[in-house]
């Protein structure tokens, strides 16, 4: 039996405003519990809530970031449920009326087509505060400074197929939001929270499965792992004659296993009513205008003009374009030096495996560990023929070490490269003089077993120069003697 | 329309509020007559009137992103006041019986 995955998301985005979405609370991250909560987010009673423009101003960037239509007139709306991170035993949200209509967003596959996903919609609403259950006996601490935190809730159509695509469409949303800046887009942090709907059917069938909703993933990789679980779990099930129960899930990524949390049937029937307390909101076409004039470059435009601008593959200047720091990094980088290939090898490569290894991000690298002139300074010593792709690695770690003038470097750590023929062409000689077996098979040799032997020569050639010779004088000499 | 027992005890329950069955009567009656009067307006003609999200003729005014409350040792002070009127608080949060998921 061949199956089908249908999936769709959606993502709890927070926003990144300085303060909360109803108050003036700050929401700044990892402070002393309960000290940023004040008496509109602890729902004491008098206070009316009043929002947050620049959270209005940023689900507005994020609406025209993915074509879609902006709402003039939107509202809030009351979603009644009683939890005790929830002062008010309300969340403030959106429902009838969401401040961003449908849109899409274009992902590209593994084998190179694209596809596009559908937004259904796209809405403001209040966080809720964070419970803490271990540490009493028979109670749970409530800290409420995550509560009215501003998130804009983004509900996409079930257009995925597979766990990839689900990534895939995840990482170029995180791509989007944190080119535009709405969302500082750390995971770790809770910032972007992806709940997954899920659900299988015979292939060829169009009626949808009963779906599930796994909730809470804040990580990729989580992501794929619990829809890949969940898939299988579904099929299974049918497969053994039984029937899928519409419920919510968690998946927790320490054990990676998923178990269905408790009936919320009941728990379901929020009551939804409009605001009393909030008016609607109103958006003109000229605030819209205005705001459109201020989106920064997206993603899918940037890596276009970096493949026209520097002649980069779609592969690199998509690499190079999924994150916004990343890619200022790279111009920096390709301007300085005046190299655009020699660039985008050095930032993908060594930069981006460095980053791996350290656990940096590239906005801390680039403030505090290597300007993008430094390394644009590096490249330059290699076109200058001053040192060679090998030296220019030992300097590029050399340099995160001491931090020193990158020719103060080069002279005190020897790595200049040999470049004068007098001095390459005695150890030339020395070499193939020392070797006249190797020197008789390759003259005897092919083209093919040729290149072999010229990396054994080249190989001992810059061992005797300790890894200062240039190689491509190197092996034009070389080459000469050899034909001789 | 009828309420019946079993609608008010749902009612009920999402409202977390108790009722004692020998109250569920009159509120079964009292929750009838309401919804007679949501009949008799579901009878008037709503064509082309566009759905009113509240009464007052003006639209929201906004708040410019800016902390308003203070950090520090201020926060804490007004941390200490919040605790103190909650039934019980420790580690500077609130305490509450255990929830379990």
């Amino acid at each position: 039996m061949s199956w089908e995955t249908v999936i769709g998301l959606e993502v709890h985005m927070q926003l990144a405003t300085k303060t909360k979405i109803f108050s003036g609370s700050s929401t700044e991250f990892g402070q002393e519990p309960n000290t940023q909560a004040n008496a509109i987010d602890l729902a004491m009673p008098g206070t009316l809530p009043v929002l947050n423009e620049e959270a209005l101003r940023y689900a507005i960037m994020f609406g025209l970031a993915i074509d879609a239509e902006i709402n003039p007139l939107s509202a809030f709306e009351r979603k009644n449920y009683f939890y005790p991170d929830l002062p008010k035993g309300y969340q403030t949200t959106q429902l009838a009326e969401p401040i961003v209509g449908p849109g899409k967003i274009e992902i590209e596959l593994a084998d190179g087509s694209s596809k596009t996903i559908r937004i259904h919609h796209a809405h403001l609403e209040e966080d809720a505060g964070k419970s803490l259950h271990e540490d009493f006996a028979d109670q749970s601490g409530i800290d409420l400074n995550r509560a009215g935190t501003p998130l804009l809730e983004i509900v996409t159509e079930p257009d995925m197929r597979s766990p990839e695509e689900a990534v895939v469409f995840a990482k170029k949303l995180h791509s989007i939001v944190t080119s535009v800046g709405v969302t500082d887009g750390e995971m770790s942090q809770g910032s972007m929270r992806f709940d997954v709907n899920v659900s299988v059917r015979k292939k060829g069938e169009e009626k949808l499965g009963t779906r599930t909703e796994t909730k809470n993933l804040n990580s990729f990789r989580f992501i794929e792992e619990a829809i890949k679980q969940e898939v299988n779990r579904q099929i299974d099930v049918i497969e053994d004659g039984g029937k899928i129960i519409q419920e919510t899930r968690l998946y927790d990524g320490d054990t990676k296993t998923a178990r269905a949390m408790r009936s919320k049937e009941e728990a379901n029937d929020y009551r939804y009513f409009p605001c009393p307390d909030l008016l609607p909101v109103v958006v003109d076409k000229e605030t819209i205008e205005q705001i459109r004039a201020t989106l920064p470059e997206l993603p899918n435009a940037k890596k276009q003009r970096f493949i026209d601008t520097y002649a980069l593959s779609s592969y690199d200047a998509g690499v190079l374009t999924a994150e916004r720091a990343l890619a200022d990094y790279y111009e920096g980088v390709a301007k300085f030096s005046g190299e655009p290939k020699l660039a985008a090898n050095w930032v993908m490569g060594e930069v981006v495996s460095f980053l791996n290894k350290s656990n940096l991000s590239i906005t801390t690298f680039a403030n505090e560990r290597m300007r993008a002139k430094d390394l644009a300074a590096i490249i330059e010593r290699i076109t200058d023929n001053t040192i060679s792709g090998k030296q220019a690695k030992d300097l590029f770690l050399a340099y995160l070490e001491e931090q020193d003038d990158i020719d103060v470097i080069i002279e005190k750590r020897g790595l200049k490269q040999v470049s004068d023929t007098g001095a390459i062409e005695k150890i030339v000689a020395d070499i193939v003089d020392a070797n006249p077996e190797q020197v008789e098979q390759y003259r005897a040799a092919d083209e093919g077993k040729r290149k072999k032997l010229l990396g054994f020569f080249v190989g001992q050639i810059m061992k005797a120069s300790k890894g200062q010779a240039n190689p491509g004088v190197v092996n034009e000499i070389l080459l000469k003697k050899l034909e001789s | 329309m009828s309420i019946t027992a079993d609608d008010i005890a749902k009612i009920a329950k999402l409202a977390r509020i108790r009722v004692d069955s020998d109250e569920v009567p009159e509120l079964s009656q009292r929750l009838a007559n309401i919804l007679k009067m949501a009949d008799k307006l579901q009878t008037v003609n709503t064509d082309g009137v566009v759905p009113m999200a509240n009464p007052l003729d003006a639209v929201q005014r906004l708040r410019a992103d800016v902390v308003t409350e203070p950090a520090g040792a201020a926060a804490l002070q007004a941390r200490a006041a919040f605790l103190a009127i909650a039934p019980s608080s420790e580690q500077g949060l609130y305490l509450v019986p255990k929830v379990i998921e």
